[in-house]
């Protein structure tokens, strides 16, 4: 009688499982599937009510409109560019300051690593300004110099803290062996290093595409010419000029926009999940 | 200063002006505080219980993990947008939902007092990543604390909040100081959606920064509200530092 109890609270437990992650995961979905959808409908038909989930007369109109509506191929360009540079300087130069915090000691170097981490602590506002005014000096406002440079110079806090824990986890054995058959410490650093923690090095990657692509604030503040926006900034400025009136629109945009980072997400999944966890560790 | 100017030395000026004048700064930072007050405690009670959800034996715990993601990694303008419209109250789908169920959807970006709510609704749909660093977290736990309970007779909330809970706090201690450094610069949302409104209601600090610092070339007192918003994170990460001691629990 008393197992039978726990077998049946066992059961009771699971479907609540199911029933709580399921209805949850609905949450998660839905408004990509509404977002799908709604690209898809007539203007008439998004304005029905009740809505139906499926459009009755399934139109290209909202994509072929909303790509002409705006200059959205070149929103593409200009975010694919700034992407590209941004997350390419992320992963070499996080890469290559974590090397020197894991295998080239100074006295200054358990500081200056406390002093690294410790930025992770500031709110990105505090150096909004005084960087602002840098690139304005350097005459660099409305290019792309400033959502590039940033990622060239350290690319992060946290990729490099990422870096550094998976390089010490390396023999310095590697490294002496290398360095006996005559490689100098920058062959070490891409021949014998960095190959070894390529799950680190992806996860920093696929972390950055995304980040770059989606970044909102800096765009926002450093580009001025409509040329040169990026997709985040092409898609506020094109919800600017058309208000809730084509929504459709809007959407059919939207979702084009998030498709570079589905591919992305959908191909690279495990890294994903592998930098998070890792991102969760130092806690 | 401002940008073509020199720049002078301006003594407390602006922070004088903040306290005393600007009628906006004390409504940019209530609106914040309103903001974190109802996002952090959601976020990380949502993102543990997920997270525990999750790390039980069940099928598709991949399937499930890359849903609860998805949101996160596609948070953007686009989302954004995207929410506004299903929260929109004359044609939103969730107000056509709720009908259904005979309940009057409200006002939600257009209401004063129901924005901010639906704003932190906004923000929560995005937490993936905690409930994936809560979940890693979670599986970290032996499971021959759980056997041994179970052999003691502990029932299935009584491991919870005697194992899991107790030896996650580690994981909730990092999760909320970032999450609160985060959400104190809470921006874009209300910038997409709302632009501060209705009422200013949505207002702020990160909005009031940007105004006056990129739109009314007031880069000083700009730099005045990034100090006074870096003083409150700083005293609150402080606050939580300091409290670890009495909640935080190492189990090695």
């Amino acid at each position: 009688m008393h197992i039978k109890s726990y077998k049946g609270t066992k059961i009771l437990g699971k479907t609540a499982t199911y029933c709580i992650l399921i209805s949850a995961s609905m949450i998660c979905l839905f408004p990509f599937l509404w977002m799908v959808s709604t690209s898809f409908k007539e203007t008439a038909q998004i304005y029905k009510m009740p809505p139906g989930l499926f459009p009755e007369n399934p139109t290209l109109n909202n994509f072929i409109e909303g790509w002409q509506g705006a200059d959205f191929a070149l929103f593409f360009k200009n975010s694919a560019l700034v992407t590209l540079f941004a997350t390419l300087g992320t992963v070499l130069s996080s890469s290559i300051v974590a090397y020197g915090f894991a295998r080239f000691k100074s006295r200054l170097s358990p500081f200056l690593f406390i002093v690294l981490l410790g930025t992770m602590m500031l709110p990105t506002q505090v150096t909004l300004i005084p960087q602002y005014l840098l690139y304005y000096k350097l005459k660099l406002i409305d290019t792309y110099w400033p959502l590039i440079i940033p990622s060239w110079v350290g690319g992060g806090a946290f990729n490099i803290f990422l870096f550094v824990q998976f390089f010490r986890t390396l023999p310095k054995e590697f490294d002496e062996a290398a360095k006996i058959d005559g490689a100098n410490s920058l062959q070490v650093f891409l021949k014998i290093l960095l190959p070894a923690v390529r799950p680190v090095m992806l996860a920093v990657l696929v972390m950055a595409l995304v980040y770059n692509w989606n970044d909102f604030f800096s765009p926002l503040i450093y580009l001025n010419s409509s040329n040169k926006f990026t997709i985040a900034i092409g898609l506020q400025f094109f919800k600017g000029s058309q208000g809730n009136v084509k929504i459709g629109e809007m959407l059919a945009m939207s979702l084009v926009s998030l498709l570079p980072v589905m591919a992305v997400f959908a191909t690279c999944q495990k890294y994903f999940i592998q930098g998070i966890k890792m991102s969760g560790m130092k806690g | 200063m401002n940008l073509a100017g020199k720049s002078e030395f301006t003594g407390l000026d602006n922070w004088i002006y903040a306290f005393t004048e600007d009628p906006l700064f004390f409504r940019a930072f209530g609106n914040t505080l309103k903001y974190v007050v109802m996002f952090v405690p959601g976020s990380i009670i949502i993102s543990f219980i997920i997270g525990l959800l999750l790390s039980k034996k069940i099928e598709g715990q991949g399937f499930f993990r890359t849903v609860f993601y998805i949101p996160y990694i596609t948070s953007g303008v686009a989302v954004t947008i995207l929410l506004g419209w299903i929260f929109n109250t004359d044609y939103g789908v969730l107000n056509y939902f709720l009908s259904l169920l005979g309940i009057k959807g409200p006002d939600w970006l257009g209401d004063k007092n129901m924005v901010m709510v639906s704003i932190v609704i906004f923000s929560l749909w995005t937490i993936g990543n905690n409930i994936i660093i809560m979940l890693a977290g979670i599986q970290d736990i032996p499971r021959s604390y759980y056997e041994s309970a179970q052999i003691d007779g502990a029932g299935a909330a009584r491991q919870i909040f005697s194992i899991t809970l107790p030896l996650t706090t580690p994981t909730i201690y990092f999760n909320l100081i970032v999450t609160f450094i985060a959400a104190f610069q809470i921006f874009q949302q209300p910038f997409i959606l709302t632009n501060g409104g209705p009422l200013n209601a949505t207002y702020t600090v990160s909005m009031h920064l940007y105004n006056n610092g990129f739109l009314y070339g007031k880069m000083g007192y700009a730099a005045t509200m990034a100090w006074g918003l870096f003083a409150v994170i700083m005293a609150i990460t402080l606050i939580v530092q300091k409290s670890s001691k009495y909640w935080v629990f190492y189990d090695d």
